[in-house]
């Protein structure tokens, strides 16, 4: 996923749910169609909200990536 | 899918801090489902709307007496968002809305000026129990 063009990281890593998911539905309503959304979060239900948020909200899960402790969820906005 | 969003009702009725959060949190979790929530705040859930009241309430229900002070201290020390600020933030995010029950407010002589801005208005029974039967879900935090 190194090649993906990431518009804005949100570090939410040691906020608990449901702040990380809070935080990227803000910054997705935010940002431009065709922007990409990264989110690193250690809160384990938010693992499992962001990729079901996502695909009912119809936008894309570019990927997670498993990182040291946390994830890093990164979001295309797609309307 | 029909056009209408779906919608979750709440009864906020204790006023300690193990009723208030979940009441944010299940909140913040009907907006992450695009469902418009409806709060109606009630006795001792309404007295933690009062002006100024929101940051002071820490006591958790008789219940759990004895481990309050100890949530509180790690949830302090984990920097977790007040009930508050989590309500607040789901509120900006979403539809909901937050009513005071006519009737505690009448009994304690308190109106619209007298609540945080969070609160919308001031409502009678009938009207919620409206809300609730459209509702899909009806939660009751005593």
């Amino acid at each position: 996923m190194s090649d993906v063009q990431v518009t804005k990281e949100i570090d939410a890593r040691g906020s608990f749910c449901p702040g990380p998911m809070m935080e990227l539905i803000r910054v997705v309503r935010s940002s431009e169609v065709g922007d990409v959304v990264a989110v690193l979060s250690s809160d384990q239900g938010s693992r499992r909200d962001i990729p079901t948020w996502v695909e009912k909200a119809k936008h894309e899960l570019v990927g997670i990536e498993t990182l040291d402790g946390y994830d890093r969820i990164l979001v295309k906005k797609l309307h | 899918m029909s056009d209408e969003p779906r919608r979750l009702a709440i009864v906020i009725f204790g006023g300690t801090v193990d009723k208030l959060y979940p009441a944010a949190i299940m909140t913040s979790g009907a907006v992450m489902n695009d469902m418009d929530v409806d709060i109606f705040v009630t006795f001792w859930g309404m007295m933690a709307f009062r002006k100024g009241a929101p940051y002071q309430v820490q006591t958790v229900s008789k219940d759990y007496e004895e481990m309050g002070a100890e949530m509180m201290r790690v949830m302090q020390e984990k920097k977790v968002p007040s009930w508050y600020d989590t309500l607040q933030q789901a509120k900006e995010i979403g539809n909901v809305h937050v009513h005071a029950c006519a009737m505690t407010a009448d009994l304690f002589e308190l109106g619209q000026d007298d609540f945080e801005p969070i609160v919308d208005d001031i409502i009678g029974v009938g009207e919620f129990i409206d809300m609730a039967a459209n509702a899909a879900t009806t939660l009751y935090l005593g």
